[in-house]
């Protein structure tokens, strides 16, 4: 377990001093600058509409603050992929994996040590990007969407999927064909679920199986569907009228599916890196 | 326990259809510093990375320190310095010795002393705090070496270590080896340069092909001086009595071109004769003993064999460059 603690302690140590998380910072900053900015405008307007009625301006708030948490969530996804996609690989390739495994550290222990480390930076900035929108939705139009302790978990849980998937892709691709790999699957996630949406909507059993299948293959995008879902009111829901009101809900059962597949991609990694050779 | 710190019975490793160690057997005793030998593609790395849990190995058996490759305890007291030294280039040479500090459980003072120390001894001290990336290649090769006996280990494995370093880098990895074999550390030494080998091991084998050709003790073959004579004929009884000054060697092994056609005529022809004697002091001997009994002495040199002509000789004709 020590051990595995230094493992987190470099890798965050990595992540520092190559300024990813001073990056991450500044651009999270200027994200919920320039957030706030267009915030304040819609919701100045918005609140002296009177040809607006209370529910509608709420709806109108609650769409905007899902439009930033959306811009979050595919901000985190690429930050899921991207900045764990070297860490086995380009070791590996360059060969300081030797050095590292050649101590009495078991190879799961610097496996795992990685994937918290990339779970704690990645989770880290989703959770302070998030919390800005909400403060931001908070401290300028009054507003706070439902929901919110079901759905920045559930995005939660979605970064904590693709961290693993581009962690374990990294134990025996390449890089480049790593990164290829976990954004293949995102977007066969993203495509299928616009599949299912449409399928539903024109009423398409065939299209609705299709996006299911692809949900199962890669849950990542049902998991936003669903959280969107979540943090919006029942009205919304029903009315539709926001491209985050789902017409076929992610059910509770494919958080589970994403939970197990996500364990189930940590332990695959972890015997795929015991057994390969440096 | 075991006395040896390594240990090999028919190691072989495959990589698909690639063969890339046929059959490895070999002993290294705890405390000597045994030279690992062979050419481009002999096999070598891979061995090493068998050895170090790197690599699983297709067949055999390996133990390091008494226990089963792989084993976590044993590898607590083992030191590695790999070939191509790369890591965190964004750490500082302080920073990485107290980070594989900690991976063998060293902590606090202990942990800051040690690393102080071994900065220090590769005199690295003033570069301690820069990071790695400014390093040259020779400061790299340095503090790998200093890496790999952060833990005190008893058993060192070091991969090409002189590999750019100048004249006086080599002449202190030498003094850091021979400072690890007072202290009873085995070392495990895989270098091209066959004059380091030569000056620093105790035992060396040679592979080629993935297997094991020789295993000695340096001293055995390349102490001494090997003797050429060109005599005139020499009976049975001469020929056998020139044993008295050292070991005979065989006419053909080593022998210059000039004199091939010579030596493969054997006793009874004039010709040349070789024997390997102690030193310089049984030169004359030789010769005052050889006039003595009537033989026509012609000529009469020396030849130091150097590791790198046993080399040649061991491998074959048939190596191409790596």
């Amino acid at each position: 377990m020590k051990r595995l603690l230094v493992v987190v302690h470099l890798t965050l140590h990595e992540a520092m001093r190559r300024r990813v998380l001073l990056a991450a910072l500044l651009g999270g900053l200027a994200f919920l600058i320039l957030y706030g900015v267009g915030f304040h405008f819609i919701a100045r307007d918005v609140g002296r509409n009177a040809r607006m009625t209370l529910i509608e301006k709420r709806v109108a708030l609650n769409a905007i603050t899902l439009a930033g948490l959306y811009a979050v969530n595919l901000l985190a996804m690429m930050s899921a992929v991207l900045l764990p996609v070297d860490t086995l690989s380009g070791e590996i390739a360059s060969g300081s994996m030797q050095a590292l495994a050649a101590k009495p550290v078991r190879r799961v222990e610097i496996l795992l040590g990685k994937w918290l480390a990339y779970v704690l930076v990645v989770a880290g900035y989703l959770a302070g990007m998030a919390g800005g929108v909400l403060l931001v939705a908070r401290a300028i139009g009054h507003f706070t969407p439902p929901g919110i302790t079901g759905g920045i978990p559930l995005m939660l849980v979605e970064v904590v999927l693709l961290v693993s998937v581009s962690i374990a892709g990294g134990t025996r691709l390449s890089t480049v064909t790593n990164g290829m790999m976990a954004f293949g699957l995102y977007g066969l996630a993203f495509i299928g679920n616009w599949v299912e949406q449409i399928g539903t909507y024109v009423d398409n059993q065939a299209a609705r199986d299709v996006g299911t299948v692809a949900s199962l293959l890669m849950p990542a995008e049902a998991l936003w569907q669903r959280a969107a879902w979540m943090m919006q009111p029942a009205l919304m829901r029903d009315l539709r009228v926001t491209p985050f009101s789902p017409a076929s809900v992610p059910s509770p059962a494919m958080v589970w599916w994403a939970a197990a597949y996500t364990l189930v991609v940590v332990i695959i990694a972890a015997r795929s890196f015991a057994k390969r050779g440096l | 326990m075991s006395d040896l710190a390594v240990e090999t019975h028919g190691l072989r490793k495959r990589f698909g259809r690639k063969l890339a160690v046929a059959d490895l057997s070999l002993s290294v005793r705890q405390g000597e510093v045994f030279g690992f030998l062979g050419p481009n593609g002999a096999g070598k790395t891979t061995s090493l990375k068998m050895l170090l849990g790197l690599v699983a190995p297709s067949a055999g058996r390996a133990a390091l320190l008494g226990a089963p490759v792989g084993d976590r305890r044993a590898r607590a007291g083992v030191g590695f310095l790999p070939e191509h030294f790369r890591f965190q280039d964004w750490l500082t040479g302080r920073e990485i010795l107290r980070f594989h500090g900690r991976l063998f459980g060293l902590h606090g003072r202990a942990l800051h002393a040690r690393a102080d120390a071994l900065l220090e001894r590769v005199r690295l001290t003033e570069a301690a705090d820069r990071k790695l990336r400014e390093y040259s290649k020779g400061m790299l090769q340095r503090v790998g070496l200093a890496l790999a006996l952060v833990n005190e280990p008893r058993l060192v494995f070091l991969d090409e270590p002189t590999s750019g370093l100048d004249p006086i880098g080599r002449l202190l990895v030498r003094d850091v080896i021979r400072e690890l074999r007072e202290r009873g550390v085995t070392v495990f030494l895989n270098s091209h340069l066959l004059g380091e080998v030569e000056v620093t091991c105790d035992r060396v084998t040679f592979i080629k092909g993935g297997r094991t050709l020789r295993e000695m003790t340096l001293g055995e073959e390349t102490a001494g001086v090997e003797v050429e004579l060109r005599v005139g004929p020499l009976d049975a009884e001469t020929a056998a009595g020139l044993a008295r000054f050292g070991r005979l060697l065989s006419p053909a092994a080593g022998a210059a071109n000039e004199s091939a056609a010579a030596l493969a005529a054997g006793p009874g022809a004039t010709g040349w004769h070789r024997l390997k004697v102690a030193d310089d002091a049984a030169l004359p001997e030789i010769a005052r003993w050889l006039v003595g009994r009537g033989v026509a002495l012609h000529e009469l040199r020396t030849v130091r064999r150097s590791l790198e002509a046993l080399f040649l000789e061991i491998m074959g004709d048939d190596q191409a460059p790596g």
